[in-house]
């Protein structure tokens, strides 16, 4: 096994508020390999988006990581400086956001975005810079890239302007893209070209991808591994096709149980009961026991442990076996 | 066949836009968005229509345009068989009730629900002064409520359980048609369930007729009898709901289910399911709005012959395509369009 691009370990972030000290992460560890897409699954509130932006920094002022280690190709960059870290963003790591339209530059034309790490970064010339964009554009699948390097933001469509977006992130040759919901705001045709698209990319430029995402089915399509957040901790990880198909924890088979699923039309959906808990006080024992319905008197105290599952899966969950066997009873994916 | 209960005959709704100081100082005609765009749609008493399409398409308008949020500018809205115009007494205004996508803005922020709600059955005269108060228990006993969300304020709430008071407070004018306009889609995954189970049993319980109108593919195959698929401002294809999922006959819904992200990675084709973006509402597609964008295309018929909804004789399974019903041409790739 190669050396991890991406090493997460033991990675803690917390909001300072009025009413207290918010654990928004709180002990995240995971690894991502070259050219290896890992999707990170949750609901708002559950972690993901702010251990992505804590990766490279890019957190809010109120936001302070307290502990962990995050290293990018060998280098610890929780403990580099900020000099340090912007050089690593854009080249080694870059990012694709929710919002193309808060994110790009709007009285800037496009071209000349994409053209700025090559420029500034790469130290190419002008010419250089300008011949690489076009370039990035076409790969995109932006037609007709001589004219549109020339538009601002507001002149293109949704779909192309996260497609402008995606041409920035390629722009320093990353070795890793952070995707935050990317296709969130996008309309299912849109989204569906934006997802094949970073497919084909990642499979043809061999970067790997670490991509968030509050929508099971895409996170399905985009990752090969997948880890599933809930209340600052990965609660379930493990490659998609084996997660997916047999949940291992409660809340992974609730989610998976709660939404409509394409293939599979259900008499009924069953939600979660309950609401996520509040982080400024998230319940002791397992953070999930006051709406599992697998609970025993042993989920209500202490720190539950990630339990190797095998085959490079793991779940936070003292009965995963009993998840297990009800799953086998009522399979979560319809099969043919 | 059961009992017709809204019929959408020839719905256009069109606005007009003021356009830049330019355009009118050199005399041209405003430039004209067209939400709705010929419209004819029924729905029965009893049955939950799924509207699909994406934005744009003229979903939320159409569904405005039935409740009398806005003014069709040609066609006509049935219901019961009497004609319907935005402005409506208040006795038809009840009968057509809307639930609105986001549970944050459609509430008044600083009305308690016990105001929101009272304040309906006392307009509306739906109930004598003294029984008001039960009358509100119960509505919110209907939705899954307790009685302490009574004094409570918008803002105390989640948001599945804002989106529960919005639908306690269509359903507080005793509506036979309910209009759900994205009711889950601005939730968390985990709440969504809910409120579709909700919708599923309350229409069960007080024999609701429903529209849902949605984006999520998954969301209509799961909640509607039939579904029908919008595109530019038409409804392109129509059909019993098994039917259209299992036998889709307009390459745009074609493109649309292929579109969808499924939880087996295997099955999602490597090709992108409808190539291009939506062309603008102010300057439609000539002949078949979908041309532009149609693997099936065929010059010159589709760009100058715009294609009616046509359907086998009992007419349950409708599509606007010329090919819809004969043997297709092959496939092409269509070239990107420029926006």
């Amino acid at each position: 096994m190669s050396e991890p691009l991406l090493r997460v370990r033991d990675l803690r972030v917390e909001f300072q508020l009025a009413r207290g000290t918010l654990r928004a992460v709180d002990g995240v560890s995971f690894d991502v390999h070259p050219g290896e897409s890992l999707g990170l699954v949750g609901e708002s509130g559950s972690g993901k988006t702010v251990a992505l932006r804590a990766l490279v920094g890019l957190l809010p002022r109120t936001a302070r990581i307290t502990g962990g280690t995050v290293e990018i190709d060998g280098v610890d960059v929780s403990s580099a400086s900020e000099a340090r870290r912007r050089e690593l963003r854009g080249t080694t790591v870059s990012m694709i956001f929710q919002e193309p339209m808060t994110a790009l530059n709007p009285v800037m034309r496009v071209g000349e975005q994409i053209a700025e790490t090559p420029l500034v970064r790469l130290g190419q010339s002008r010419r250089e810079a300008k011949q690489r964009a076009l370039e990035l554009m076409r790969l995109v699948g932006i037609p007709d890239p001589t004219r549109r390097a020339e538009a601002y933001p507001h002149e293109l469509s949704g779909g192309m302007r996260q497609r402008v977006m995606i041409a920035i992130a390629l722009s320093g040759n990353p070795r890793l893209i952070l995707c935050d919901e990317p296709t969130t705001a996008l309309d299912v045709t849109i989204q569906d070209q934006i997802l094949k698209l970073l497919q084909q990319l990642q499979r043809e430029l061999d970067v790997a991808l670490v991509f968030v995402s509050h929508d099971l089915a895409v996170v399905a399509q985009t990752s090969r591994r997948v880890a599933v957040m809930y209340a600052g901790q990965i609660v379930e990880q493990g490659a998609v096709a084996d997660v997916f198909r047999e949940p291992r924890h409660p809340y992974t088979l609730g989610l998976m149980r709660s939404v409509p699923d394409f293939d599979a039309v259900r008499e009924t959906l069953t939600a979660i009961p309950g609401a996520p808990p509040d982080l400024a006080s998230p319940p002791r024992g397992c953070r999930f026991h006051p709406r599992c319905q697998f609970v025993q008197t042993d989920c209500l105290e202490g720190e539950i442990p990630l339990i190797e599952l095998g085959g490079d899966c793991a779940a936070r969950c003292l009965h995963h076996d009993q998840v297990a066997l009800d799953v086998r009873r009522e399979p979560v994916i319809a099969d043919g | 066949m059961g009992e017709t209960l809204l019929e959408l005959r020839g719905l256009h709704v069109h606005y007009e836009l003021r356009g830049g100081l330019g355009r009118r100082l050199r005399g041209r005609p405003p430039e004209i968005l067209r939400a709705v765009d010929g419209v004819d749609l029924t729905i029965e008493r009893g049955e939950t229509l799924g509207l699909v399409g994406e934005s744009g398409c003229g979903k939320s308008t159409l569904g405005r345009a039935i409740v009398g949020l806005c003014n069709p500018t040609a066609g006509t809205v049935s219901y019961g068989g009497e004609e319907l115009t935005a402005k409506r007494e208040r006795s038809r205004r009840r009968r057509i009730q809307m639930v609105f996508q986001d549970p944050y803005s459609s509430l008044n922020p600083r009305m308690t629900v016990r105001q929101t709600l009272s304040e309906l059955l006392l307009a509306h005269q739906l109930v004598p002064k003294a029984s008001v108060e039960a009358r509100c228990r119960e509505l919110l006993d209907l939705v899954g409520l307790g009685p302490r969300a009574l004094d409570a304020h918008p803002r105390q709430f989640s948001g599945g359980q804002r989106q529960r008071v919005a639908i306690a407070r269509a359903l507080a004018l005793e509506p036979e048609l309910l209009i759900a306009d994205e009711p889950v889609s601005a939730l968390d995954v985990s709440v969504q369930a809910t409120v579709l189970n909700l919708l599923e049993e309350l229409r069960e319980k007080l024999g609701l007729t429903m529209l849902l109108i949605a984006h999520n593919m998954a969301v209509v195959r799961h909640v509607g009898d039939r579904v029908a698929v919008m595109y530019l401002g038409r409804i392109v294809e129509e059909a019993p709901t098994d039917e259209l999922f299992t036998n889709p006959r307009h390459p745009y819904t074609q493109g649309l289910l292929r579109a969808v992200p499924r939880l087996v990675p295997g099955r999602v084709s490597e090709a992108a399911g409808v190539v291009g973006d939506p062309p603008s509402p102010i300057d439609l597609p000539s002949g078949c709005r979908f041309h532009p964008r149609c693997p099936i295309a065929q010059e010159p018929l589709c760009s100058t012959n715009d294609p009616a909804l046509t359907g086998a004789p009992d007419a349950a399974h409708v599509a606007a395509c010329h090919f819809a019903w004969t043997e297709r041409p092959p496939a092409h790739v269509p070239e990107v369009i420029e926006s």
